[in-house]
Parts: structure tokens; sequence; C-alpha cells
């Protein structure tokens, strides 16, 4: 009986097993988890790859060429003035041998070459590393790690007051009707002028030092999270709270112990996205009165031509975002465990603490709540 | 066709269950309680002089066809809406708002995600300011009596749709309600589910003191459950009758095919369905 089930069923099964693997285009299906993790890696060395394709091959781009030795320069000539170091246009540069070849000199030598605002993979990444370690090149001005601490703390000093001040403003707007005629009106007016034309009258009223950056932050943010905290905490389930009002929370109770908790995971969303906006204005408020932090670097390192600098700095404001976005995102899991099915923080640091604890916090039976 | 008894026709003990009911004090009085909505058509009249009374350990069903008015009704006693007549008096004190002498479970899961299960049905208590250890200890007794104290760390979305309700109806008596709302609370479950948890919800109803007020559209269910059903028709939404079930208790599924059970069915049908359509009734208008 069991094998005629193995060999009627075996094709069968088969065909199933290969039905099984997800297709790669699905309407809003999850990928597999190899395709996942594939595709996340493809996103980032797809880029990589064509800019190592348009650095290193030289016919496919190089609109330039880079002189290594001009050849007889006192041979006068229309292209003349080009001298060894200079990147010229490709024209220029056969120009200029013709003019050497009708004057029988030597041909002036010279390798194809990309604009110097596009540098090559290598030289962005020995950047990454020598950026940290070059002294700066004027005396007072600060050296890329000082620059990128100072670059957080403003960061960081603007997203705070913004969040202390609009995560209740938000709250109460989308918890209380009054709160939300009284306030969301004028923020949505305010919100529409850009931060950087605060700029100046920060400076005016606050001085040269970090007060004026850490308001342009501020203003960047703050206005937005009044109206985006507002709606997420109006989308908090109405149900919910009707059911915390007939088993009998009064008003202060249903804020605290119902739309407060009720919107956290949402919230925290807002926030991390919110905190994206905030590193997009703070190169603006950076340049306002005194220059300071990455953006003073940045603008600093294109002075000087130092391309692969400014490319490495780019990149570190990218990867510090994508990180603390990620380690946000991981933290969240332990801070909502009722949405991430994992083990609250708490419990989390208690079983990290004692590895032999976990086994006996997992398995203890309900009823024993202590 | 089968001869099935009258439904008014009660058994001598099922008679005597009803007049011991109605011996009871009266917990609420829904009292000529009428609502009349506007919109841009007019006003619209959804209750119309709604009245009756439920006592003491009654478990009374209310039923009627979609748009009859009935989750209007069971909001205006549950105080989540306020009616444009009448009054709804619990021990003789109107409704104002909202309030945990009037427990409700809701046809959606109202359970709080982020509270354990334990923790939600210790949230009424918590409200009221009941000692934690206590507020717990309590919990954990409502968990047993609805079967899920094993289940008291989960979080709600670990549990199934049928585990959520029981929890939703601990939450609600841990608050011991002077009445239980329930506005069609197994609508949004399976067949059988919904059939498990009728058999539990007769058997919690048993065992505590507990008086119930149950919205449902299910006729069988009506039947199945309650002391009494009021029959809501739609347009608008008025008591046709109110019908004392002659079934019998303690009721078993098996009831379903008894005389008792068939004539009660066949008298609601006629009510509910002998009435026009609503289509026909705005055509008329």
């Amino acid at each position: 009986m069991s094998g005629t089930d193995v060999s009627v069923f075996a094709p069968v099964k088969a065909g199933a097993r290969r039905r099984q693997r997800k297709p790669l285009l699905s309407v809003r299906n999850p990928l597999s988890t190899r395709a996942h993790a594939a595709a996340g890696v493809l996103a980032f060395v797809v880029p990589l790859v064509l800019w190592c394709l348009l650095s290193y091959v030289p016919l496919l781009w190089h609109p330039l060429v880079l002189v290594e030795d001009p050849g007889d320069s006192s041979v006068p000539g229309q292209y003349a003035y080009i001298a060894a170091g200079q990147r010229v246009d490709r024209a220029v540069f056969e120009g200029r041998n013709a003019e050497l070849a009708a004057a029988r000199r030597p041909l002036a030598r010279g390798e194809r070459a990309n604009p110097i605002f596009l540098p090559a993979p290598h030289e962005v990444a020995s950047a990454f590393y020598s950026a940290f370690t070059s002294p700066p090149e004027r005396t007072g001005d600060f050296w890329l790690h000082e620059s990128l601490w100072h670059s957080c703390t403003i960061i960081f000093l603007g997203f705070l007051y913004s969040m202390l001040l609009g995560i209740p403003i938000g709250l109460l707007c989308g918890t209380f009707s009054l709160f939300s005629r009284l306030i969301e009106p004028f923020v949505d007016f305010v919100r529409y002028m850009p931060a950087p034309v605060f700029g100046a009258l920060a400076v005016a009223v606050l001085g040269l030092g970090d007060e004026p950056k850490i308001t342009i932050i501020f203003i960047g943010t703050f206005f937005q999270a009044v109206l985006v905290i507002a709606n997420t905490t109006r989308s908090v389930d109405f149900s919910l709270i009707q059911a915390a009002q007939t088993l009998g929370a009064n008003h202060r109770q249903l804020l605290t112990r119902v739309v407060v908790p009720a919107a956290l995971p949402a919230l925290y969303r807002d926030m991390r996205i919110l905190l994206g906006w905030a590193w997009t204005y703070l190169v603006v408020a950076e340049l306002i009165g005194e220059k300071s932090g990455i953006s003073a670097f940045l603008y600093q390192q294109q002075r000087y031509r130092h391309f692969e600098n400014v490319y490495a700095g780019i990149v570190m404001i990218g990867m510090i975002g994508l990180i603390t976005d990620q380690l946000l995102a991981f933290l969240g899991q332990y801070l909502f465990p009722w949405e991430s099915g994992k083990p609250s923080l708490l419990r989390a640091l208690r079983s990290l603490r004692r590895p032999s604890a976990t086994a006996a916090v997992t398995t203890s039976s309900p009823s024993v709540s202590s | 066709m089968i001869e099935l008894p009258s439904y008014r026709e009660q058994a001598p003990d099922v008679a005597a269950h009803h007049a011991q009911i109605r011996e009871r004090p009266v917990v609420m009085t829904v009292g000529s309680v009428g609502r009349v909505f506007d919109s841009p058509q007019g006003p619209i009249t959804a209750l119309s002089n709604i009245e009756f009374e439920v006592h003491q350990r009654e478990f009374i069903s209310v039923l009627g066809p979609s748009g009859c008015g009935k989750s209007t009704l069971i909001r205006i006693v549950a105080g989540l809406e306020s009616c444009s007549d009448g009054a709804v008096l619990i021990d003789g004190h109107p409704v104002v708002g909202p309030g945990p002498d009037r427990g409700m479970v809701f046809q959606s899961y109202t359970l709080f995600p982020w509270l354990t299960v334990l923790r939600n049905v210790m949230f009424g208590p918590a409200m009221k300011g009941v000692p934690r250890a206590r507020a717990e200890r309590q919990a954990l007794e409502w968990l047993r009596v609805v079967g899920l104290a094993k289940f008291a760390e989960h979080y709600p979305n670990q549990l199934s749709g049928g585990m959520k309700q029981r929890v939703a109806i601990a939450r609600a008596l841990a608050n011991e309600p002077r009445i239980l709302l329930m506005d069609e609370p197994f609508g949004a479950l399976d067949a059988q589910t919904r059939c498990n948890m009728q058999a539990h919800l007769l058997q919690i109803c048993a065992n505590v003191d507990v008086t119930v007020m149950f919205i449902t559209h299910d006729l069988d269910e009506a039947i199945y459950l309650s002391d009494r059903i009021v029959v809501l028709g739609a347009h608008p939404g008025r008591v046709l009758e109110i019908i004392e079930v002659p079934v019998p208790r303690p009721r078993s599924v098996g009831q379903f095919l008894s005389g008792p059970f068939l004539a009660t069915k066949a008298r609601l049908e006629e009510l509910i369905h002998g009435q026009a359509e609503p289509e026909e009734t705005l055509a008329a208008q």
C-alpha cells in the first residue's frame, strides 16, 4: 500500500516542491529568505560595480586625458598651455599632439582619465582611512572625527528638543479636537516655510555658536513632528478607546494608559523617519554662521579639490544614518514585544546577564506571575 | 410540515424559571428610548420607543435584521452614544456616559495589544485603583472561569479569535459589572468556534452571577442562549415582540430540534422575515 503511495505521489511531490520555490516577481508577496538576503546585498553591490566599471575600464567613459609629459612646451600653438598632471579634454590633447607632430617634436604622453570629481573606489576607500589620520590643513580646523562628533551632537540636541516638545503636543492634538484646532492650522502654516530661511534670523538672535544650528534642526523637524504624531495618534483604533471607557478609564487614564501605548510603536517609526529629516537639515544648519561639523569638512575638502575626501564624508553620513536607523529598528523589536513576538527589553537584558535563567523564564508556567 | 406547539406554551419548570426571573429586582430599565439621526435627506428615526426591563441574572437577547438599530441600542446602553428620547436606567440611575458598571464585549477584537492577557483582564480594576496583587489574583480567577489561565502571559495577537473574545469576556467580568453588554461578540468567528463559544457562555452564565444583554441577528444563537428575546423590527427600529424562550435549562445543542425550540424559531422567522424588505420600505417612502 505504502509502495503504491510512493510511486503514485512521488512525481507530484517533486512538482509540488518545484512549485514551492517562490517566484521573484509576485505582487505583495515576501521573497524567500535567500532571495531577500541576496537582493539586499545586490542593492549595494550593483552601484559599486557600476562605479568600478566607470573608474577602471578606460574606454567606458574617461572623457579626459591626464597629461604625464606635455612634450616640448617651446613649440607654439593654440594648445601649448597643457602641463604635466593636468586633466584636459581629449580634443585638446589630440590638438596639441597635432601641433607637436607638425613641428616634428616628441609627442605629449598621457592616460585617459575621468574628471577629478569622480574619484575611483580605491581612492575613496583609502580616503576613508586617511581622512581620519590626516591633520587639518589649516590650524584651528577640526579633524574629521571631531567634525563628525560635532555634527552628531547638533543632530542629537536638535532632534531631542523637537521630540521633547513635539511628542506631547502631537499626542494632545491627536487626542483632543480642541488642541488639534488650536495648534494644527498654525503649525501647518509654519511647516511650509523652509527651515533654512530662519538661518539668518537664528544667527542674529542666537549668535554664532551651536545654538542657531540646533534651532534650524529643531525648526526643520518640530513642525513636521507635531502633524505626523497627531495623525499617528488619531489613527489609534477608536474601539480600543471605547473599550477602555466601558472599563472605567477616565480622560487622563485614556490618554496615558490607552492612547499613548497604542500609538507608541507607530510613533517610534515616525521618529525614525523624522531623524532622517534632521540629517537633511544638518548641512544647511552647519553652513550658517560659523561653518562647522561634517559640512564644514566637506566644504573645505571641496575647495581643496580633494574629492575622494568629499565622497568619503558623504558616504560616512549615509553610513551613520543607516546604522542608527537599523539599530533603532533592532531596538524597537524589544521595545514592542507584542508586535515582534520578541521578549521585552527588560527580559532580553535579564536573559543576557544570566543565560541559564533564559530557559526558566520562557518555560515558566504563566500562572506563576510574580 | 411538522406540527409545532405554540411558542407561548411553557413546560411547568420553564414557567417557574421565568416567574422566578420576574421576581428578581430590575437591573436595567430601557425607558421609551428613541434615537433620531440627522442626514442630508432629513432626520432618520433609528430607534423609536424601545421599552423593556432586564432583571437580575437574566440573559436577554436583542434580535433583529441588520439596520434595525440593535447596535445603536446597545451603544446607548453602554453610554457610547446618547439617545434623543427616553432614558436608560441602571438600578434606577440614568446612564449619562460609559462606565464600569456596564462591561461591554465588542464584535471587533478590542483587547489591548500591548498588554498581556493577564494585564488586559486587570485593566478595569487597575483603573479603579485596586491594589495590584489583589487585581492580579482576581484576574487569574476570571481567566480560570473562561478557561485561559494557561495563557495569562501571552499577548493578544498570539491568541485565536475565540480565545480573544473569551479574554474580552473575562476582562469585562473582572470589573464586576451590573450588566454585561455583548454586541454580536461571536459575529466574527467561524461557525465551529461560535458554537463552542456559545456553550462556553452558557456555562459562564450558569456559574457566575451576571446579567447579560446580548445583541445578535442569529435566531438559533438567540434562542440557545436567552431567557427572553427582544425582537426588533427595522425602519424605524421598534420592539415587535418580547418572547419568553420556552426551551428548558440547562441548554444543549440537542435541543435545537426540540418542539419548543423550533416553535420559537418559527415565530422569530415570522416576525423578522414577515417584515417588508428595507428596499421596499424605502421605495414606498
